[in-house]
């Protein structure tokens, strides 16, 4: 299929919106009527076809606007992109799997041609058209890890794996629910993830941490993660707090509907084959809940779920004083029915909203 | 399913190399690339030995950025299970088989300064895929390789051939030692030491680094152990409800696999840790073989690596 690509913005007069397409193949969070931490890995190898599991790297209508919100962090905070010296080759190993899987995933927008060394890589929706010699970072305007994540949706972390640990040496972080790459570069799987509550008592870290070393070659994995959002930023990041944060404070019972956004992460997890490091693509999707409210399983789910999740993790996604006011809109959309059990949207059988 | 990614590879040249070493190329059935890899890495090879299919792994020794072929090195184990035998004298130019996609167990670690590689014997061949991988971008190395003798020093001429300045023989039957303290005293600052071989020089090389001050970070080894012979013990396995007999010739893990129980594991040697299994009830004595474990877990009685280890005595009762 064609994709038309929207001109949007994700700052200043936030002009994102998802289409119809894009609200339908949002991927809700939420496969029951209530969450909690869990190792949830699946092999990401497809799924439903249009779903943002079907491809490698999913590209949506927000592809060329987001590349642009991303040059533009980046002009005003370089330190946004990092690779300690010893990960070029990691970098090298991402650039070739993002070529390799975009031209044949999507053989429309993007085409690879590889004569040894001599690869040409054809970007149609960024009008791209480079000859450079892989393995060799002179033929490149950026290195290999910024030349291609400056055209891929999605932050990417970069993890050198040695002493059956994981250690945060490479990144591309412009799109973050309120993390950091500079403060992290460097940093090991348990000590970029001390702040989260809970999960650590858990033990949850152990087992991922586990299950992360053990992927292979040819095995990639995938979960999502979620959040709450006001307003369609992108870049929620620490660096910029002082100018998202107090955003916050700006809803109303009124623009509620159309400011809040749920904002969910695509987590996968390939290991590189040159380099032997693990990179994560964290891909952000955001959707307004007056968009997700228009799918009747997700209004009654949703409500749900904001209701009975515990403070800590409400205080931990920043979201626990606007809870309240996220009730009052949502408990409209929760007519007691209940939900099938899963994901997907169910149009053709979860019944309309009774109420 | 368990382990890695499969691949169906046609063997396209057996190549004996000396009284004890052949070495087997594989290109994928389909006539596609195969997949590149990291220096360091091994592939699980399936061999159909009658009834019994057998899952060997061997360290990649071909060139990371060749996808055209993988090439590995088998020595010839005569008191082994059959493995290598089989490799040996029942594997055939045009034969078809299935091995795994790379696991890299052994890993360079691409900070180092300086790569320093100590091998023994058929411990070589991982180093020889490191080799290719530093040689693309002039990677720092320098190789000291130990063999019994000319005869039996696989790969030793051609490596001093293409590497005079880097590459050191020594002759076990000419009374040649490697001069290890010496050696890891003159390395500059950042030099990884990475030993491959039989179990007396890991360990010779790593308690002489360690008491040459080496961080432990900088000190690499990779040891697959092949599962040894033992006596035969039966085991109940409380999730599928099973009692299985494990033979003389056979490892727990693969006594489970022909039970039809699908066990993880990755390495099936005793150094990744896939297979660790949870012990519920025992009455009698584990014979521990593995790397992955401590001394306290292997005293406590609480879990158990079946690629590698056995049990002696009444009952064991495991978590499968």
């Amino acid at each position: 299929m064609t994709i038309q690509f929207n001109d949007e913005s994700f700052r200043g007069d936030y002009t994102f919106r998802n289409s119809d397409w894009a609200i339908q193949r949002f991927p809700f969070p939420f496969h029951e009527d209530s969450y909690m931490y869990s190792v949830n890995m699946e092999q990401h190898r497809g799924g439903p076809k249009g779903s943002v599991y079907e491809q490698r790297f999913d590209v949506d209508e927000h592809y060329v606007s987001e590349m642009k919100d991303r040059a533009l962090v980046l002009d005003q905070d370089p330190l946004r992109c990092q690779s300690l010296p010893h990960m070029t080759l990691a970098g090298w190993d991402l650039l070739e799997l993002i070529m390799v899987s975009k031209s044949e995933d999507y053989p429309d927008l993007f085409e690879l041609n590889r004569d040894g060394n001599r690869w040409r890589w054809v970007n149609k929706p960024l009008r791209i058209d480079h000859t450079f010699t892989f393995l060799d970072e002179t033929t490149l305007p950026y290195g290999p890890m910024e030349y291609i994540t400056r055209q891929a949706q999605g932050d990417f972390a970069i993890l050198d794996q040695r002493d059956d640990m994981l250690w945060m040496d490479a990144g591309m972080v412009t799109t973050q629910a309120d993390w950091s790459l500079d403060f992290d570069i460097g940093m090991n799987f348990f000590e970029w993830h001390a702040p989260v509550p809970k999960a650590h008592e858990m033990g949850i870290f152990v087992r991922a941490l586990k299950f992360l070393l053990n992927i292979q070659q040819g095995a990639p994995a995938r979960r999502l993660n979620w959040t709450m959002t006001v307003n369609p930023l992108l870049d929620t990041s620490p660096e910029n707090y002082h100018k998202w944060g107090i955003q916050k404070t700006e809803l109303t019972p009124e623009n509620i509907g159309r400011k809040q956004h749920l904002r969910v992460e695509l987590q996968t997890f390939f290991r590189l084959p040159r380099s032997n490091a693990l990179v994560f693509p964290i891909r952000c999707y955001l959707c307004a809940f007056e968009d997700l409210m228009t799918v009747p399983k997700w209004g009654r789910r949703l409500h749900r779920v904001i209701r009975d999740l515990p403070d800590e993790l409400a205080t931990y996604k920043g979201f626990i004083d606007n809870r309240p006011l996220m009730l009052d809109y949502l408990s409209k959309f929760d007519d007691g029915l209940p939900t099938s059990l899963g994901i997907w949207p169910d149009r053709e059988t979860e019944p309309p909203l009774q109420k | 399913m368990s382990g890695a990614e499969k691949i169906q590879v046609k063997v396209t040249e057996v190549t004996p190399l000396n009284a004890l070493v052949t070495r087997f190329r594989f290109e994928a059935v389909d006539g596609s690339l195969l997949p590149t890899f990291s220096g360091g890495a091994h592939t699980v090879v399936e061999m159909q030995d009658g009834g019994i299919t057998r899952l060997n792994p061997y360290s990649l020794m071909s060139d990371p950025y060749d996808q055209s072929a993988y090439t590995i090195s088998v020595r010839r184990d005569d008191a082994g299970r059959g493995g290598s035998l089989f490799m040996h004298n029942q594997v055939k130019t045009g034969d078809e088989m299935v091995i795994s996609y790379p696991v890299n167990l052994f890993s360079l670690d691409l900070r180092a300064r300086k790569h320093l590689f100590i091998a023994g014997g058929i411990g070589i061949t991982p180093f020889l895929a490191q080799i290719h991988q530093l040689e693309h971008f002039n990677g720092h190395w320098e190789l000291h390789y130990s063999c019994r003798s000319e005869a039996l020093g696989s790969y030793a001429d051609e490596l001093s051939h293409s590497h005079p300045n880097k590459t050191h023989i020594y002759y076990d039957d000419q009374d040649q030692r490697i001069g290890l303290q010496h050696l890891l005293e003159g390395q500059p600052l950042g030099t990884h030491v990475y030993v491959c071989g039989p179990k007396g020089m890991i360990d010779w090389v790593k308690s002489t680094a360690e008491a040459e001050s080496w961080p432990a970070d900088n000190i690499h080894y990779e040891e697959f152990l092949a599962p040894q012979p033992g006596k035969p013990f039966q085991v109940k396995l409380a999730i599928s409800n099973k009692t299985i007999e494990v033979g003389e010739h056979e490892s727990l893990l693969e006594a489970m696999e022909r039970e039809g129980v699908d066990a993880p594991y990755l390495c099936r040697g005793g150094a990744c840790g896939q297979c660790e299994t949870r012990v519920i009830d025992y009455q009698g004595n584990f014979i521990h073989r593995d790397h992955w474990l401590d001394d306290n877990e292997h005293a406590s009685g609480e879990k158990i690596m079946p690629c590698v280890s056995r049990f002696e005595g009444k009952t064991l009762v495991l978590d499968h």
